[in-house]
């Protein structure tokens, strides 16, 4: 990506003397994503930026930068203050196209769950809850933490939009270490942590059973395309989903219709 | 029926669309051995249904046309080609989608033509016929494929023998956003309202005019556009229509509007199943592809991404018979036939439907 980086211009936040200077850590269609400073030197954060796209009109392009910004900020403040788990937002220039918001220590939940499987070959091929239940136990613990976390989020009033498991991060618990049985410690280290959900670019703010549901199905979608072997976990997420959210089960029925159209109709336009 | 098509040096299929307003019959050849043929155009002869300004084609009248030129447009696409009739292999024709009544007639009429001549038959899905003939026409070797058209708004990419549907439209076509924004306007259908807005909407550009913008992930929303466009335009009518900048806005300003909106919206669903599937390459295909505003716009974002976009023209972005013809003789090189008895169409029949046998 240092071709693409050095052909745009860093957002103007980043040209001004920072104890620590601003490095990318991705790129995506819509913008880019550094690692940064706020205001002192120990308090690391997440800059993200959204350039200027040269083939839309100026105009346009001004509304659509300001309002996304504008928009997903937002939305974090409200799951921020409703105690869903999402970084807090420090600083936002919406018409410069930049925001800035708490830096998330840890892992991937993606990144976790195939360091999980990825260390258990013995294992066969699929996982289930139920054969190896006292194996299993710290994944599907994992699987609890994400339903909870996508529950509270349903009950703010929010959608995500694009939620996968490279869209959550595994945050270490502070305080360090609870109970562990020895030996297999540092195994479950790798699920270990708190759920904290990240990339609110798509969401949407929304109490519609069908926009949560759909929420629910593109998960189970991506989940099942990146961790094949744990598919059958993901009933763990579902459950603890019903436990958390109180409108969860009109939900749920929802998302049985979602599953059997498929997102994909059959269309005539 | 004793010769084996996969020996066979120069194959030759005749195509026959008709899913929409265009009449197109045409003929191609391919050459060499099957792994790397080259494709030619021998005939490529097209007819267009064009209803007044203000209307839109209906079903009815539509096959009504293409049962009144059938004849004379399959005799003009055999002369054309310059061939004899025991030289092609096949008939193809379109399954669908697109409207039921002139799907029919001209399934009806490529039935005729191979009990006729005794030639085997193959159904074609149109969507694949656009990204083949795209596809041989520019080179592109594995592109995001943007197909847009009146009927269809779809991101589409290939993986393991499907093109399969990243995004699309949620409620109606780009192309019937237009053509319905261009019956409020009166503008005239010929030879196409798109290509009407495109050439007015040069005149335009004093003000951006506000328009929802409606892309939720890589799919994305017209009819609300279309709505807000309407309403714009009976303003302007009645007199009353300001821009932002408080001075009145013309018909040029709202199709400028317009196309800027609808066509920054495919760009960037474009973009994200780019990066989603790690290309660089960009096929647009379908006749909304025609506009040339639209090929400038895929250009900035490709060439942003390190990338390019292919487009055709006119003879091929828009509904013809040729690209029903190659992709149906593409399928038939593979083994595939339509029995006689099968050889429906169908209103509805998605482009991951189809099994892409002749691509690894």
């Amino acid at each position: 990506m240092a071709v693409a980086d050095a052909q745009f211009p860093p957002p103007k936040v980043l040209t001004y003397p920072a104890s620590a200077p601003p490095s990318l850590i991705t790129q995506g269609a819509e913008g880019r994503l550094y690692k940064t400073t706020h205001l002192v030197p120990g308090r690391p954060c997440a800059l993200k930026y959204r350039p200027p796209k040269p083939y839309r009109h100026p105009t346009l392009d001004a509304r659509l930068t300001k309002a996304r910004i504008s928009s997903e900020a937002k939305v974090l403040e409200r799951c921020w203050r409703e105690g869903v788990p999402v970084p807090a937002v420090y600083a936002m220039d919406p018409a410069a196209g930049w925001m800035m918001m708490e830096w998330i220590e840890g892992i991937p939940v993606r990144v976790g769950i195939n360091e999980w499987l990825g260390e258990r070959p013995e294992d066969g091929a699929e996982i289930s809850s139920s054969s190896q239940e006292t194996d299993q136990t710290p994944l599907v613990d994992l699987m609890k933490r994400i339903g909870t976390a996508i529950g509270a989020l349903h009950k703010t009033g929010v959608v995500h939009g694009d939620l996968t498991t490279s869209n959550m991060m595994l945050r270490p618990t502070r305080g360090g270490q609870v109970d562990g049985c020895a030996g297999d410690e540092d195994k479950a280290r790798v699920v270990e942590g708190d759920v904290v959900l990240i990339d609110f670019g798509l969401a949407t703010q929304s109490m519609a059973d069908e926009d949560r549901a759909v929420d629910l199905y593109v998960l189970e979608r991506a989940f099942a395309s990146t961790h094949p072997r744990a598919e059958k976990l993901f009933a763990a997420v579902l459950q603890s989903y019903k436990e958390t959210f109180k409108k969860a089960p009109s939900v749920l029925i929802k998302l049985e219709d979602v599953r059997m159209r498929g997102r994909k109709r059959s269309m005539l336009g | 029926m004793g010769i084996d098509i996969t020996k066979k040096k120069r194959r030759i299929a005749l195509g026959c669309e008709g899913s929409a307003n265009k009449l197109g019959i045409g003929v191609i050849l391919h050459e060499g051995d099957l792994t790397t043929p080259t494709s030619t155009v021998l005939s490529n002869v097209r007819h267009t249904f064009v209803s007044p300004p203000g209307t839109g084609f209906l079903p009815k009248d539509t096959a009504h046309h293409h049962r009144s030129f059938f004849v004379r447009t399959a005799k003009q696409a055999l002369s054309d080609a310059n061939i004899t009739l025991a030289e092609i292999d096949c008939i193809s024709y379109t399954r669908g989608p697109g409207m039921g009544a002139p799907l029919t007639s001209v399934a009806i009429a490529a039935r005729t033509l191979a009990l006729l001549w005794d030639k085997p038959l193959v159904g074609v899905n149109h969507c694949v016929g656009h990204i083949e003939m795209g596809r041989a026409i520019t080179g592109a070797d594995h592109p995001v494929v943007l197909y847009v058209s009146g009927g269809n708004t779809q991101v589409i990419a290939y993986a393991e023998q499907r093109y399969r549907i990243f995004g699309e439209t949620l409620d109606i076509a780009v192309g019937n956003c237009l053509d319905r924004f261009a019956r409020a306007l009166a503008i005239s259908n010929d030879p196409a309202p798109g290509y009407n807005i495109e050439q007015l909407a040069k005149h335009g550009g004093r003000v951006l005019l506000d328009l929802p913008y409606a892309v939720k992930g890589m799919d994305c929303s017209f009819s609300g556009i279309l709505t807000r466009a309407e309403e714009l335009a009976a303003q302007m009518k009645a007199g009353g229509g300001k821009g932002p900048d408080g001075e009145p806005f013309t018909g040029a300003d709202l199709c400028f509007s317009l196309q800027e909106t609808v066509f920054a919206m495919l760009v960037e669903i474009t973009e994200r199943a780019m990066a989603h599937v790690g290309s660089n390459q960009v096929l647009i295909v379908g006749g909304v592809g025609c506009n040339e505003r639209l090929q400038e716009m895929m250009g900035l974002m490709a060439a942003d991404r390190g990338g390019s976009v292919y487009a055709t023209d006119e003879r091929f972005c828009i509904d013809n018979g040729i690209m029903i013809a190659h992709a149906g003789l593409l399928a038939y090189e593979t083994g595939f036939r339509t029995p006689i008895e099968e050889s429906t169409c169908t209103q509805r029949f998605r482009t991951d439907e189809v099994l892409v046998k002749w691509r690894k």
